[in-house]
């Protein structure tokens, strides 16, 4: 009998710690995730957004904007180069109505009126992809003399090479 | 004419996949045999109408007929044979008939061959994968019609459709685009249909699952019948990672293999609960115990293949900016969420009769150790899809967009995979059940010993980076207890049974294919780890503009740039503009390469391809890119260089699991005797009901 209760006992023990050690990685991981969010978590805007909030100045950012093509200069020595890009909405909603994520990139670059800014890269090869109403993501900062100065760049495939119909066949 | 016969067919296998559903439940309301043999052979149909409209759409490729839309986007005259073959899946219309091509093949091979042992599951296992298959299938047919046409009006408007509009008349295009010049590359050729074998794969053991909570038949019978096919379809999984990762090192040019961008975490995140659920699903064989564990693991698998399936090819996370753009974004959130909230409904109905058969017994048991894996498997999977999909989730919360950089994946899944490696080390030395401290400390002892020894080699070598040497230290320290796996075992054979250790060992092989196959995909993971931590904490990078005759200097490397050579190539296809450099290391000629960059000329515009030249050894690779260069003359040539330390490791590991994967799944003749048994068994049971 008192044998079986110190069994037992040894059991619910056992049982215990498990639960309590399970609990600790469980709050171990969830701490980490957390941690790593309030570290590296950034803000994601459009064009305008970033224009719209001066108090962002200086901080790290992401951002994304269609290239607006004939606005690329590259700088061999001191390596570098730098374009403009213009803004896109991001609601999807939007950009279904002018008829795809295509259509929309053409419509940022081709409106003079669109918000644009000037983006700085440097010390980095010009990315192949790199070319006219290319949708471009963005990391970096926005600094006073209101040029964009981004540490890292990613170019989303070229939409003209898929999914655009072709004008007229003469 | 083809495309008319593309449009039939694959309407005729939607029907017939819609059908087989129907008719495999129907069986089940009915109790009628005949029902489950009729779905059965709409199964076999339904696959034999995709195969008869994937060839339709290669020979449409083959051909070039620029009448079709798909056509157009993927090929162009200029394209060889191999390049209109892999146009197939080069395009999301394409590829969606392509899985759809491979969804059918692997259930209808499921269904057949465990048509005899597990017929009770058949009318679920139809349901759920062909229920799968018709929802792409329909995608197919409605939206994403590879056999769209080019037609135009009497006003010259040009109409993109499936079926003849009234009134308007046929247009064929002169040539087509062509595919992207960056994904003309070996690796992103097959990479895309591994990946889709993979996905495939892991449906399978769902299905079973499913039909396995729906039946009531909860024994360990779904794990065993798809235990092969969740191996091999994390196979495919881990070599369309790796593939990819080959890929982007070979072609994209900044030096590096893996982003953390939302395409490539989509494809991981299957792969974090597919390698969860092998592990767990072996407690649930041995000792009865997480059941519904493992129920949820392969439901959360599922919705993760499906979203992931949608993401590699539309881009639908790639740009979280268009979630809604594709017309294909809402269709399939309703059906992940049909899918899968009656996957649930189905385990908690079941729940109360999933309850563990065993409790755990000691700490230091392997399944203890095993139930810690799998917690931290799932907090990788909770933190790569935070992250991912972080700009969703905060806008919902707080209306601002927010993302996660590599940063974020580096410092979080940095330490979850730091410690599964330490587990890796230690549960293979814990019994089943509960193990002696003194048994443990024993074997603890030469993997923990080796281990050191390893850290203080590298620390006298001059490595001095803390997290580095932790590292090392940690993977070195799995890597180890596993080759003392097997040294144990050659020589636990060699005094049985008197056996040369080298045939003891290879007889360990053979006598447990799963365990030891197992050991060796650890060592090859151990391997991948040993080159990431090389090559991410200890790249180095120069940038420098060169004159022809000069040279730049880079750890111990010396790069000597003597020429620029450039002009159209010989077809006509692209101009090419090539560097010649000789590599010295200790003033010794080591290698002559040659960065290049292509500029393929295109109707639409130019489209540029850089392509690194690499000099491998087993320390590491010498990567040098050509970054800009002058018209005329060889005087401003601009290079940029990475040693990237170790990075062959990643690939020759990727070799290492895939032939210890391989020998996991290889068909052992012991097993598959013991199951023609039970089959016989189980026959003559079923007659004598009869």
């Amino acid at each position: 009998m008192s044998h079986n209760v110190a069994i037992a006992g040894q059991v619910t023990g056992l049982k215990t710690r498990f639960l309590i050690g399970g609990g600790v990685i469980l709050v171990a991981v969830a701490a980490l995730i957390l941690s790593g969010t309030l570290m590296h978590a950034q803000y994601f805007l459009t064009v305008e957004e970033l224009l719209s909030r001066p108090e962002l100045i200086g901080r790290n950012v992401r951002i994304s904007g269609a290239v607006v093509g004939d606005t690329i200069e590259f700088s061999d020595d001191p390596l570098e180069f730098r374009f403009e890009i213009a803004h896109v909405p991001d609601s999807g909603d939007e950009i279904a109505t002018v008829g795809g994520l295509a259509e929309a990139l053409h419509l940022a670059v081709s409106d003079p009126d669109n918000p644009r800014l000037l983006v700085v890269v440097r010390d980095q090869p010009m990315p192949d992809l790199l070319q006219d109403e290319a949708q471009v993501i963005l990391e970096g900062h926005l600094a006073e003399d209101g040029i964009f100065y981004a540490d890292t760049i990613l170019l989303k495939c070229p939409t003209r090479y898929a999914e655009e119909l072709p004008g007229q066949v003469e | 004419m083809l495309a008319e016969i593309g449009i039939v067919t694959e309407t005729l296998a939607l029907l017939a996949a819609v059908y087989a559903v129907v008719a495999a439940l129907w069986s089940v309301q009915k109790r009628e045999r005949r029902w489950l043999h009729s779905a059965r052979n709409a199964v076999a149909v339904s696959w034999l109408m995709i195969t008869a409209a994937l060839l339709a759409l290669l020979i449409e490729l083959i051909n070039a007929d620029f009448s079709l839309l798909y056509v157009y986007n993927t090929t162009d005259r200029a394209s060889d044979l191999a390049l209109r073959i892999t146009a197939l899946w080069g395009g999301q219309a394409g590829s969606l008939l392509f899985w759809s091509w491979i969804m059918g093949a692997f259930a209808l091979a499921a269904v057949l061959s465990n048509w005899d042992t597990d017929r009770r599951f058949m009318p679920y296992v139809i349901a759920v994968t062909i229920g799968t298959l018709a929802f792409f299938l329909s995608l197919t047919v409605f939206f994403e019609n590879p056999f769209d046409r080019f037609w135009q009006d009497p006003s010259g408007n040009v109409i993109v459709s499936a079926l003849q509009p009234p009134n308007t008349w046929p247009l064929a295009q002169r040539d087509g685009l062509g595919m992207n010049p960056l994904l003309r590359h070996p690796g992103m050729l097959i990479h895309p249909p591994t990946l889709y074998l993979g996905y495939v794969g892991l449906v399978i053991p769902f299905a079973f699952a499913v039909a396995a909570l729906a039946t009531g038949d909860l024994s360990p019978r779904w794990i065993r019948a798809t235990k092969t096919w969740a191996l091999i379809a994390w196979l495919f999984l881990s070599l369309g990672l790796l593939l990819g990762m080959r890929w982007a090192y070979d072609v994209l040019g900044w030096g590096g293999y893996w982003g953390w961008d939302p395409v490539e975490n989509s494809a991981l995140l299957p792969w974090l609960t597919g390698t969860a659920f092998l592990h767990s699903v072996l407690i649930q064989e041995k000792r009865g115990m997480l059941k519904k564990w493992n129920m949820v693991l392969i439901i959360i698998t599922y919705l993760l293949v499906v979203l992931g399936t949608f993401s590699t090819r539309s881009g639908i996370v790639s740009s979280v900016h268009s979630f809604a753009e594709s017309p294909i974004g809402g269709p399939m959130l309703v059906f992940l969420a049909v899918s899968v909230g009656i996957a649930l409904w189905l385990l908690f109905r079941r729940w109360d009769s999933l309850r563990s058969e065993a409790e755990l017994d000691s700490v230091f048991s392997r399944e203890a150790f095993f139930i810690i894996n799998n917690m931290l498997f799932a907090g990788l999977t909770i933190a790569t899809f935070w992250g991912t999909y972080a700009p969703i989730f905060s806008e919902l919360l707080t209306g601002e967009k927010i993302t996660m950089g590599p940063p974020y994946f580096e410092s979080v899944n940095g330490p979850l995979f730091g410690v599964l490696f330490l587990l890796m080390g230690l549960a293979p030395l814990l019994a089943w059940r509960r193990t002696s401290t003194r048994h443990l400390i024993r074997a603890l002892a030469i993997p923990t010993v080796l281990a050191l020894a390893l850290v203080v080699v590298i620390f006298i070598s001059g490595t001095r980076h803390p997290v580095a040497l932790l590292g090392f230290g940690v993977v070195g320290f799995a890597g180890f207890s596993t080759l003392a796996e097997y040294w144990k075992g050659a020589v636990a054979r060699h005094r049985s049974r008197g056996e040369p250790y080298l045939l003891g060992l290879l007889n360990l092989f053979k006598r447990n294919r799963h365990r030891y196959g197992g050991y060796l995909i650890h060592l090859g993971i151990v391997i991948i780890a040993f080159g990431i931590i090389g090559s991410s904490i200890f790249q180095e990078e120069t940038q420098q503009r060169l004159a022809a005759g000069e040279s730049l200097v880079i750890d111990g490397y010396e790069m000597v740039f003597e020429g620029l050579d450039q002009g159209m190539a010989p077809d006509g296809s692209k101009y090419v503009v090539q560097a010649r450099v000789s590599v010295y290391q200790n003033g010794q000629l080591v290698a002559r390469l040659n960065p290049r960059r292509d500029i393929f000329i295109n109707p639409h515009g130019a489209q540029d391809l850089t392509s690194p030249s690499v000099y491998s050894t087993v320390g590491g690779d010498f990567y040098v890119i050509l970054v800009s260069w002058e018209e005329i003359g060889d005087e401003g040539t601009t290079f940029k260089v990475y040693l990237n330390p170790l990075v062959g490791w990643i690939w020759w590991g990727g070799v290492i699991l895939v032939i210890g994967t391989l020998i996991a799944v290889w068909p052992d003749r012991r097993e598959s005797r013991i199951r023609s048994r039970a089959l016989a068994t189980g026959l003559a049971g079923s007659s004598e009901v009869a």
